[in-house]
């Protein structure tokens, strides 16, 4: 029996001396491409299943195609998994990526590695989400969030006018930069605060708002925390959701309610199947931003950088539209249709 | 495999008899074709430097692997090692980087944080006889919320005693994670003991058949909590590596690490009935998740992909070994 021991021993080594020889091509790291000549460029999203990231990878996919760039893709296991992106980060530059676009599932946890990689010359650009700190990465490409948040505040005090709002949030998770600028946007856009720094991570409150929940950006969670609002005060009569899957979520539980007709809920996001949310009713106004067009931009950027060396810079706002179907005076918006035919950056 | 065991078999094909004899075998030529196949499709698959990644990549579910494996021989189940691993490592980093301890009186406390959790999990399959599912099921939920209260947000700025393992050393200008030297001596002690040492074999004994082992005189009630808390051991020094690993303390790690450690088991031929496996083996079924993953994404190939090839290999290999060992 020791002897097949032995024998098995003896695959097992040169196996691993199999894997681990070295190349055949000579290739160094400063090398543009993957042996063919061909830029590379990746795209490591929070997760490969939101509609949000797909849309994120269409417009990448779309822009490499169109420049003639190989896409690499990765994500995490789940929303804020920092390890699966640090390993997919690990493996694009040892792929030979130019540049790397990531949207951080934690923005502090992320920073070392992203240290790490534009030590190797890998150019960095945050989408959609900055790292912490924002000088972290070489450059951030995404929706003001803050600004998401205020214009959909703005129009609830507009269209609640004469009402006491009663308010729950139904929020991202503790820690996340991007729900804390919504939620405080949304509340500074109302008036019910004031003097909020954009960049706060704590979530402001006010005495207006009787219920606060984490909902992880989730339909199910959604339901669930505004079940338990409800339970909490049956008098809310607005309802801030982080996301559109959160707002559909609260709408199932108001409606199990019988309360769907006198509450009104604002939304951010403006994903193809949000903006129809709103087209049916159930989301009263939303924050349009544009995914596709971030990612989009960062191809762009990486294949200017991997050509002339030119990195990016700084941040650059992707633009944030109000989608709503009872528009407000004093408030810019966009009708739904508008809002269908540009969900998310569809061109 | 014992030889009253071999000599029963002498009916089977002749496959069956070279699986039963190297239940290793399987995953050594899965890890090997895999490594033939992505070496052929991309001409950066091949090389030291991207090896010693693969490396580094797994030392964390490799670690947490190791006490996997002693559990699941003992036909138990861990849930809770992510999880444990998770609050390990955020008290370790906080005492140390925010607390101002000693970075090795912080690892002290984790590592026996860990263990203490290992041991509680032992206790209660042992002492009320617990199935060892629902107990560390209760006790990932425990060591997550215990995490989250302690602290939501990342800690940053550990100091270097943290990242060392991190940290890496030239091999023939190949650069080597501290961090997979540990791993690999993690392994090579724990192969050791399970072979060679009394106390491992007795953990076989008490996995094959509880009874038999306590009527040939082996305590068995002591051999389970060593083993629970053994297994809490390699998470605390698991949350050590994944702290150098990622360079920061994460409330957030780990919460795929149960399943993530138990396909590497399971990969690496153990089976969940327990009496039978090997740490080896272990080392190689993570080796195989992590070539998959790196070799796809050199290749371009999106993540779900890798999760599809994963359930697959799961599945192959529970049923190579159900079929070789069915009576």
């Amino acid at each position: 029996m020791n002897l097949k021991r032995l024998a098995v021993l003896g695959l097992v080594i040169p196996l691993i001396t199999a894997c681990g020889s070295t190349p055949s091509t000579g290739d160094s790291g400063a090398a543009p491409a993957n042996g063919s000549g061909q830029i590379v460029v990746g795209l490591i999203t929070k997760t490969e299943t939101n509609p949000f990231f797909v849309k994120m990878k269409e417009g990448a996919q779309a822009k490499a195609t169109e420049l003639g760039v190989k896409l690499l893709t990765g994500a995490g296991a789940k929303d804020g998994d920092n390890e699966g992106q640090v390993t997919a980060m690990e493996n694009m530059i040892n792929a030979g990526a130019k540049g790397i676009m990531i949207t951080p599932s934690d923005t502090k946890a992320i920073v070392p590695s992203i240290q790490k990689a534009r030590a190797a010359g890998v150019v960095v650009i945050a989408l959609d989400t900055a790292t912490d700190p924002q000088s972290a990465s070489d450059a951030l490409f995404a929706t003001d969030n803050f600004a998401a948040g205020t214009l959909i505040g703005q129009w609830a005090a507009k269209a609640m006018a004469g009402k006491t709002p009663v308010i729950a949030t139904l929020d991202l998770a503790p820690g996340i930069t991007v729900g804390a600028q919504r939620h405080n946007g949304f509340l500074q856009g109302m008036g019910l605060v004031s003097g909020i720094a954009s960049t706060a991570t704590d979530l402001a409150s006010s005495k207006e708002v009787v219920c606060a929940q984490d909902t992880h950006g989730d339909q199910t969670e959604g339901q669930t925390a505004m079940e338990n609002c409800l339970s909490k005060n049956s008098n809310i009569n607005l309802v801030y959701t982080i996301n559109e899957p959160a707002a559909f979520g609260a709408y199932t539980a108001l409606k199990n309610a019988g309360k769907e007709k006198n509450v009104t809920i604002v939304s951010v996001d403006g994903g193809c199947q949000g903006v129809q949310g709103v087209v049916d009713g159930k989301i009263a106004a939303t924050s349009q931003q544009y995914p596709l067009k971030m990612a989009s931009m960062g191809v762009e950027a990486i294949v200017k950088y991997a050509k002339d060396g030119t990195k990016p810079t700084g941040y650059t706002d992707t633009g944030v539209t109000l989608i709503t179907d009872k528009a407000q005076s004093g408030v810019d918006s966009k009708d739904s249709t508008f809002g269908s035919a540009n969900c998310w950056g569809t061109k | 495999m014992s030889s009253e065991q071999s000599a029963a078999l002498d009916q089977r094909p002749g496959i069956v008899k070279v699986l039963l004899a190297s239940p290793i075998l399987g995953p050594v030529v899965a890890l090997l074709l895999a490594c033939i196949f992505f070496a052929v499709m991309s001409p950066r698959f091949l090389s030291g430097p991207n090896f010693s990644l693969i490396l580094q990549q797994v030392m964390v579910v490799g670690v947490l692997a190791i006490g996997q494996t002693l559990v699941i021989i003992t036909t138990g189940i861990d849930l809770s090692n992510g999880m444990v691993m998770a609050l390990s490592g955020v008290l370790i980093a906080s005492f140390a980087s925010q607390k101002g301890l000693n970075p090795f009186l912080a690892i002290t406390i984790g590592l026996l944080v860990a263990m203490g959790l290992g041991l509680l999990n032992g206790g209660l399959v042992t002492g009320i006889g617990l199935p060892a599912f629902i107990v560390t099921l209760g006790t990932l939920n425990i060591a997550y919320a215990l995490t989250r209260i302690y602290t939501t947000s990342t800690i940053t700025n550990l100091p270097s005693a943290l990242t060392f393992l991190g940290n890496t050393f030239s091999l023939g200008g190949t650069a080597i994670a501290n961090g997979t030297i540990l791993m690999l001596v993690l392994y090579g002690i724990t192969w050791f003991m399970l072979k060679y040492t009394p106390a491992g074999r007795s953990v076989y004994a008490v996995g094959d058949n509880v009874e038999a082992a306590r009527l040939a005189g082996i305590n068995t009630r002591r051999v389970l909590l060593g083993v629970y808390t053994i297994a809490g051991l390699t998470y605390g020094i698991a949350a050590v590596l994944q702290l150098a690993r990622t360079g920061v303390g994460d409330p957030q790690a780990g919460q795929t690490s149960n399943l993530d450690s138990i396909t590497a088991v399971v990969l690496g031929g153990t089976s969940l009935f327990g009496g039978r496996g090997s740490i080896v083996g272990t080392l190689l079924g993570a080796l195989i998740v992590g070539v998959f993953r790196n070799g796809l994404q050199l290749l371009g190939v999106e993540s779900t992909y890798q999760v599809l090839i994963t359930g697959i290999l799961v599945i192959a290999a529970v049923s190579v070994d159900q079929l070789t060992h069915r009576k």
